[in-house]
């Protein structure tokens, strides 16, 4: 007989959400001269909030806030600005609980996720870069590398504090000023950041945070006094970004999407594999850039794997992201709910075999379960798009050389997965491989200290890591 | 009675051969004062996407390549072009109306940064990739590659120089080229693909086209099967400021590595720094659990 769970929720009564926010600018939150929108909590449409849509005037406000700071902040000595970004990076740790229930209350994702991923990788990140401000020396740009001043950075919903740690942590520790937009449907956390700045005594105008939508963020990248771009969204829009910035000085990261081969040989550690491609996959409700979205199978283990998948599948709890027992969360939107289901209805127009475990969604809110579809072939959209969310496209192959090229067909080149017991054809693979991020015997693990970024159409630049600053930092003028 | 010269007939370099332009079109290069010299064939839009594909045919093969073995032949370059000084002296005199003695500091100066390079092949991973102190069990290092097919403009006006400057970044770090040289200044280019073609280099590997930079690198920059693009040859041209962006919005449709064009043709005797290899590179990223 099965066991069932009692529920295990998390109190909310740690986060007060407050019923409207203004904008983040100068090291005050001030009302913005823009429209208003709502944020939702996906899992159960109640609205959250009342945010302010920065309007081009408030971004060149940010803007211009940002520049005045950026004098004294890039002249400040690297030992100095390191304590600031300790000390932001502490009150974090402090305030992680807080952070986490929101984060899921935002965006949906399971509490379980949020408290023991994204805020502790966040806190991570600040430390991590904290240590760089005061060896800049170190980091094989040359002596004495400047910071390139304004950046105008843009982020998505999918990991809302864990993309901002990852964009204002190495501007900061470089000496630049920022002003970051978060994704329109989950702007709570980064608005909870803005207070940690300013508990943090962190100068005016280092960091400026403008809500918004699509509109604010072009204004954010556009503006004329914006010297660097960094961006983490979908592909089309870095591809608008790269267009904009074309003639300008801008510098830009880009960090796109991705469709990413989780490649299992029969050698492989089987029950590690399923464990691996359900993390790869379901990690995040599937929100991720890097999910492991396409599962090519050695044909003679596609049986096996398939039957422990859907088995592991059946165990999963899909429901109220706060409770500790949950392992899927909301979907983050209507919209991306509607796309994930459209483009399920083409896997199986197109002739794929839709599975999914028998479970029961909640009525309210938004909700997809843990989807499967055998049977997809190369030319399959739902093998060739990114979802972004719990669908895996299940592939199989017969070579290493197979493997590779099915792996290696596609636009982007953002992650893979190989599972193996035999080293030497990890090695090989992860070499073949056309992706920045190689997980052997492993998926979606992320560390400051580990680049982080994509081959061809996923965009360009690393974070993370030594190599992260250098999309920070200029060489010194001769 | 004197004899007569025989004459050459300036060719493309694509995939390891010496084809015409499949046009058929040819034009008329003069020296510095106006006097005809030769005729040099004209690069079309088909030669382009042909030398995309011998390009990419070649990436595989020489990005598998030891870099050991890809220093040992980019220092053959060195050592081909080191015999044949004397021609490339008279094609840089002629073409950039310099003295004997300049022409000859060139020429040195383009064999000295060939041998710089050829250095690099085995340095490079050590020097920018890295292991990773991640925090958890597990090995985790991060390494340089090749992004793969790189679109070159040579710059106009340092004919030999700075061709080598911007070729051997390229192909050294295990990219493979496509490369139009300068317009006005193309001869010392055909030498260099005579050095390339006796030099182990294998064909595809760099592909030079004689050609018009404003012509040829829109349908560069547009290419979906090029990865990157060097706009050095930008600088100079007509109206290059809109040329420039207009490569730059090409070249986003599948966003393309860009290397910039400068405002004006940098001094190429100053030490070139890692970033001309920099920009050409991926940094990939393996993760794998620590155990027994």
């Amino acid at each position: 007989m099965a066991f069932e769970y009692a529920p295990a929720p998390e109190s909310r009564s740690i986060v007060d959400i407050r019923p409207s926010y203004g904008l983040f600018i100068d090291g005050e939150f001030v009302d913005g001269r823009g429209s208003s929108f709502k944020t939702v909590n996906p899992a159960t449409e109640e609205t959250l909030a009342e945010i302010a849509e920065a309007s081009d005037a408030d971004v060149d406000l940010a803007v211009r806030a940002a520049r005045r700071a950026f004098r004294g902040w890039s002249r400040m000595s690297g030992k100095e600005r390191a304590k600031y970004l300790f000390r932001i990076a502490r009150i974090i740790q402090e305030r992680a609980r807080e952070l986490a229930v929101l984060e899921s209350i935002d965006n949906g994702k399971p509490i379980k996720e949020s408290r023991d991923v994204d805020v502790p990788v966040v806190a991570a990140h600040f430390f991590y870069y904290a240590g760089w401000a005061d060896k800049l020396d170190h980091a094989g740009l040359g002596p004495n590398p400047q910071p390139l001043g304004v950046a105008g950075q843009v982020i998505p919903w999918n990991f809302p504090l864990l993309m901002l740690a990852w964009k204002v942590a190495p501007a900061l520790a470089c000496g630049n000023t920022v002003v970051l937009k978060p994704a329109e449907t989950t702007p709570l956390t980064a608005l909870l950041f803005a207070e940690i700045c300013q508990q943090a005594d962190l100068p005016p105008g280092v960091v400026n945070i403008v809500t918004g939508a699509g509109s604010t963020g072009q204004a954010v990248v556009s503006h004329p006094d914006v010297d660097k771009v960094a961006f983490t969204g979908s592909t089309a829009v870095g591809k608008a970004i790269a267009r904009a910035i074309a003639g300008t000085d801008k510098l830009a990261t880009l960090e796109l999407g991705g469709k990413a081969a989780n490649i299992v040989f029969d050698d492989a550690p089987i029950d590690q594999a399923v464990e691996g491609i359900v993390g790869g996959i379901f990690f995040n409700q599937g929100h991720v850039c890097c999910a492991g979205s396409r599962l090519l199978v050695q044909e003679s283990v596609t049986d096996e794997v398939l039957g422990r998948l859907k088995r592991r599948m059946g165990t999963l709890r899909v429901g109220d992201p706060l409770d500790k027992n949950t392992d899927i969360g909301a979907i983050n939107s209507r919209e991306q709910l509607e796309r994930i289901r459209e483009l399920s209805d083409i896997g199986e127009a197109e002739g794929a075999e839709r599975w999914a475990p028998a479970c029961e969604l909640p009525s309210s809110g938004f909700w997809f379960p843990p989807t499967i579809f055998t049977g997809v072939t190369q030319a399959h959209r739902i093998a060739r798009d990114e979802v972004f969310g719990p669908v895996l496209s299940v592939l199989t192959f017969r070579t290493p050389a197979e493997a590779i090229e099915k792996a290696n067909n596609t636009p982007y080149g953002l992650s893979a997965g190989v599972w193996t017991e035999k080293g030497s054809r990890i090695l090989h693979m992860a070499s073949q491989l056309r992706a920045g991020v190689v997980w052997a015997n492993t998926f979606n693990k992320f560390d400051p200290a580990s680049p982080f970024g994509g081959y061809k159409e996923s965009g360009y630049g690393r974070e993370g890591g030594r190599q992260g600053l250098a999309a920070y930092l200029k060489e010194a003028d001769a | 009675m004197a004899r007569i010269d025989v004459r050459k007939t300036y060719k493309l370099y694509i995939g390891g051969a010496f084809p015409r332009s499949e046009s058929g079109h040819s034009y008329e290069v003069t020296d510095s004062k106006g006097k005809f010299v030769a005729n040099a064939s004209l690069a079309s839009r088909k030669d382009v996407r042909d030398a995309v594909v011998a390009a990419r045919k070649a990436f595989g093969p020489w990005s598998s390549r030891t870099a050991y073995n890809r220093g040992q032949i980019v220092y053959r370059i060195a050592e081909v072009m080191e015999d044949r000084r004397p021609q490339f002296e008279d094609a840089v005199r002629q073409s950039e109306g310099v003295s004997a003695a300049a022409a000859r500091g060139q020429v040195d100066a383009a064999v000295d940064r060939l041998v710089w390079y050829a250095g690099w092949a085995d340095k490079l991973a050590q020097v920018i990739g890295n292991a990773n102190p991640v925090a958890g069990p597990f090995f985790n290092h991060t390494a340089p590659e090749p992004t793969g097919v790189v679109g070159v403009l040579a710059p106009q006006e340092s004919s030999l120089l700075g061709l080598v400057s911007v070729v051997a970044p390229v192909i050294v770090t295990g990219n493979v080229a496509v490369v139009v040289s300068s317009y006005s200044r193309p001869l010392p280019a055909v030498t260099f693909s005579e050095v390339l073609a006796t030099s182990d280099v294998p064909g595809g590997v760099v592909n030079i086209l004689t050609g018009d930079a404003s012509a040829l690198g829109p349908w560069l920059a547009a290419h979906m099967d090029v990865n990157a693009i060097d706009l050095c040859g930008v600088a100079g041209l007509d109206n290059a400021a809109e040329l420039a962006t207009s490569l730059e919005v090409a070249a986003a449709d599948n966003l393309k590595r860009v290397r910039r064009a400068p405002d004006a043709e940098p001094d190429w005797t100053a030490e070139p720094g890692l970033s001309p290899m920099t920009a050409f590179v991926e940094q990939k990223t393996v993760w794998h659990p620590i155990g027994i």
